[in-house]
C-alpha cells in the first residue's frame, strides 16, 4: 500500500500526572476512509482525538497529521482539519448563520466566499429556515448539526467527531447519521469516536476498540466481529434472582457462554441448534432471543466489561 | 500572521457587541451621571464649604473627583470584562475551546481579547468625559487628555484578571476579587479623597495598588498638573501590570485549554 496515511500514530502516549489516558498506541488512518475509536468512557478515545486536533501536546512517541508535527505545526494542521467536540461549544448569543461566518473568519476566508458556503451548509445541516434564529432556541440535534456544519466551513481534508451523537433521541441520530453518510460518499476523511457500537459499524470502514488507554483489536466491524465472536448470540433471560442457580445447566451448550448481571449470553453458530439445546436440558427462561453478533460482543469478549456501564 | 489572528478574535467580539451595545451604551451614560450628581454635586456643596479646598490643591470636589472617577470605572470596566466573559469562554459557554480548533494560537486569542478589552475602555472613557464636561468638571481638552491614562488604568486590571480568571476554577474566585479587591481600592486609593487622609500605615498599600497610580496619572492630565511622580513612574508602573498580567494570562489560559 503506498497511499500516504493522513494520520500516522507509533507508540502514542498522553499522561496527565500519574494517569496514562492513552498508553503507546500504533494506528494509521488513510484518505477517504471512515475511523473509529470505539470503547467506553475513560478509555483515551477523547484523548487520542485531541492529540491528532494539535491541541494537546503528546507525552511520548511519534504523531503526524498530514505529515505535520502537531506540536510545532499545530496551526497549519488545524487549517485543515473539522472538529466537532464531544460538548457543542457554539456561540450561544449570535444567531445561527452569524456562528458559521464567525468560524470561517477564524480560518481566514473572506465574507464574499463565506456567504454561499454558508447557505451551502446550512442547507445541508437542515437548518436554512433557523439561519437568523439565535443557537439558544435551537434543539440539541439542530445544535449538532449546526457544529458539523460549522466544522465543514473550511472545506477540512479530515473531520474529527467526538461522541457525535451522544445525547440525542433516535430520529436525531438517524438524521445525523444520513448527513455523515454523505460525506463520507463525497471523500472526507471521518473519525469518529463512540461508545455506541452501532454507530460505529453503521459509519465506520475500519476500527480500533480502546479500553484503558490501549488498543486492544483492530479492523473493519465485520472483520472483528468474524475474529473475536460468534455468528449469532441467544440471549437468555430469567425473574430477577432465579438466574444464579442456573448458571451451571449452560455448561457447554454454546461455543462461549458469558455470564452478564441481568441475562446469559450463549455465543453459537447455529442459533435454532442451541435454542433447540436449551429446551432439551428443561432449562425454562422468562424470555430468550437469537441475535447476530455485534460490536458489543467483541468488547465484551476482548475486555470482559459491556461498552455502557 | 498573528496579527491577522488577533484581529478576527476582535471581529467576533466586536459581532457579539452589536446585539448588546445600545443597553450597554446607556448605563456607561448612567454611571458617572449619577456618581457626580450624587458624590460630585451633592456631596461636593459639603466639601467646598468646609475646608476641603486646601487638601484638593485648589480644586472644587465635582472637579476633584471626575477625573478619579473616570480611573476607577475603568478599572471596573477592565477587570469585568477579564472576569465573566473569560470564564464563559472557558466553560460556560466553551467557545473559547472552538477557537483554539481553528487556527487561532492562545497568544492570538489573549490578544484579541485584551484588544477588545481596550476598544471597550476606549467607549467608556470617551462617554466619561463627555459627562465630566456636560457637569462642568474639566474642560473639552481635560477630557481628552483623561482617555490615554484611562484606558492605561483599564488595562492594568484586566491583562491580570484575564490570567486570574483562566486559573481560576470557578466564579466564587471572580466575585471575591470584587469584594476584596476591587471595591476596597475603589474606596480607597485617591478616587474621592488624596490617599494623604489616610493613616501613614495605609499609604504604602495605596502606593502599591496600580488604581491609585491611574487615579493619580488621570487627575494631573485631566487637570493639568503635576502628577506626584513623574508622568514616567506612573505609565511605568501600569505597564508591568499590563505586561505581567498579559503573559500570565497566555501562560494560565495555554495551561487550562492545550492540556
Amino acid at each position: 500500500m503506498d497511499v500516504k496515511p493522513l494520520v500516522a500514530a507509533r507508540g502514542l502516549t498522553k499522561r496527565f500526572d500519574e494517569f496514562t489516558a492513552v498508553d503507546a498506541v500504533d494506528f494509521d488512518i488513510l484518505p477517504g476512509e471512515a475511523f473509529g475509536f470505539l470503547g467506553p468512557n475513560g478509555a483515551g478515545k477523547t484523548s487520542t482525538m485531541r492529540m491528532v486536533g494539535a491541541v494537546s501536546p503528546i507525552t511520548a512517541g511519534d504523531l503526524t497529521v498530514f505529515g505535520l508535527d502537531p506540536v510545532s505545526q499545530g496551526a497549519e494542521i488545524r487549517a485543515r482539519l473539522g472538529v466537532v467536540p464531544q460538548q457543542d461549544n457554539l456561540d450561544e448569543e449570535i444567531p445561527v448563520d452569524e456562528n458559521l461566518l464567525i468560524y470561517g473568519r477564524y480560518f481566514g476566508m473572506s465574507r464574499a466566499e463565506l456567504w454561499p458556503r454558508i447557505e451551502e451548509l446550512l442547507s445541508f445541516a437542515e437548518l436554512s429556515e433557523r439561519a437568523h434564529d439565535k443557537v439558544a432556541a435551537l434543539s440539541g440535534g439542530m445544535k449538532r448539526r449546526l457544529t458539523i456544519a460549522r466544522a465543514l466551513i473550511n472545506s477540512p481534508d479530515l473531520l474529527l467527531l467526538d461522541e457525535p451523537t451522544t445525547g440525542l433521541d433516535p430520529q436525531a441520530r438517524h438524521l445525523l447519521w444520513d448527513r455523515l453518510y454523505r460525506l463520507k460518499q463525497e471523500g472526507v476523511t471521518l473519525i469518529i469516536t463512540t461508545h455506541f457500537m452501532d454507530e460505529a459499524e453503521q459509519l465506520c470502514d475500519r476500527l480500533v476498540v480502546m479500553d484503558n488507554g490501549k488498543i486492544v483489536a483492530e479492523g473493519s466491524p465485520r472483520s472483528l466481529i468474524e475474529d473475536y465472536s460468534t455468528k449469532e448470540v441467544i440471549e437468555v433471560r430469567f425473574p430477577v434472582g432465579i438466574q444464579e442457580s442456573l448458571v451451571d445447566r449452560f455448561d457447554g451448550l454454546a461455543k462461549r457462554v458469558e455470564v452478564l448481571p441481568d441475562r446469559i449470553l450463549l455465543y453459537t453458530d447455529d442459533g435454532d441448534a442451541t435454542m433447540h439445546e436449551v429446551h432439551v436440558r428443561e432449562i425454562e427462561p422468562e424470555s430468550m432471543l437469537d441475535r447476530r453478533s455485534t460490536l458489543e460482543d467483541v468488547f465484551l469478549r476482548l475486555t470482559g466489561r459491556t461498552l455502557i456501564d | 500572521m498573528a496579527a491577522t489572528q488577533t484581529l478576527r478574535v476582535v471581529e467576533t467580539q466586536a459581532r457579539a457587541y452589536r446585539r448588546l451595545w445600545r443597553g450597554n451604551v446607556v448605563t456607561t451614560f448612567l454611571n458617572p451621571i449619577l456618581y457626580l450628581a450624587a458624590m460630585g454635586v451633592g456631596l461636593g456643596v459639603l466639601v467646598d464649604e468646609g475646608s476641603g479646598r486646601s487638601s484638593l490643591e485648589g480644586f472644587d470636589y465635582l472637579t476633584f473627583l471626575a477625573p478619579g472617577l473616570l480611573a476607577a470605572s475603568a478599572m471596573q470596566t477592565g477587570t469585568g470584562d477579564a472576569a465573566w466573559p473569560v470564564m464563559a469562554g472557558i466553560k460556560w459557554q466553551r467557545h473559547y475551546e472552538a477557537i483554539l480548533a481553528t487556527p487561532v494560537a492562545v497568544r492570538d486569542l489573549v490578544a484579541g481579547h485584551l484588544l477588545w478589552v481596550a476598544v471597550r475602555l476606549l467607549m467608556l472613557t470617551t462617554i466619561f468625559g463627555l459627562v465630566m464636561v456636560l457637569f462642568g468638571a474639566v474642560g473639552v481638552s481635560g477630557a481628552v487628555r483623561a482617555l490615554i491614562p484611562g484606558i492605561a488604568t483599564g488595562m492594568a486590571f484586566a491583562a491580570p484578571m484575564t490570567a486570574f480568571s483562566s486559573w481560576t476554577e470557578d466564579h466564587t474566585g471572580l466575585t471575591n476579587v470584587f469584594r476584596f479587591g476591587i471595591l476596597p481600592m475603589f474606596l480607597f486609593s485617591g478616587t474621592f479623597f488624596p490617599i494623604t487622609q489616610l493613616p501613614g500605615w495605609m499609604q504604602p498599600i495605596a502606593y502599591a495598588t496600580p488604581l491609585w497610580h491611574g487615579v493619580e496619572l488621570t487627575r494631573a492630565w485631566a487637570l493639568g498638573i503635576d502628577p506626584t511622580f513623574s508622568a514616567v513612574v506612573h505609565f511605568g508602573y501600569l505597564a508591568v501590570w499590563i505586561a505581567v498580567g498579559w503573559l500570565l494570562a497566555i501562560h494560565f489560559l495555554g495551561k487550562r485549554m492545550i492540556t
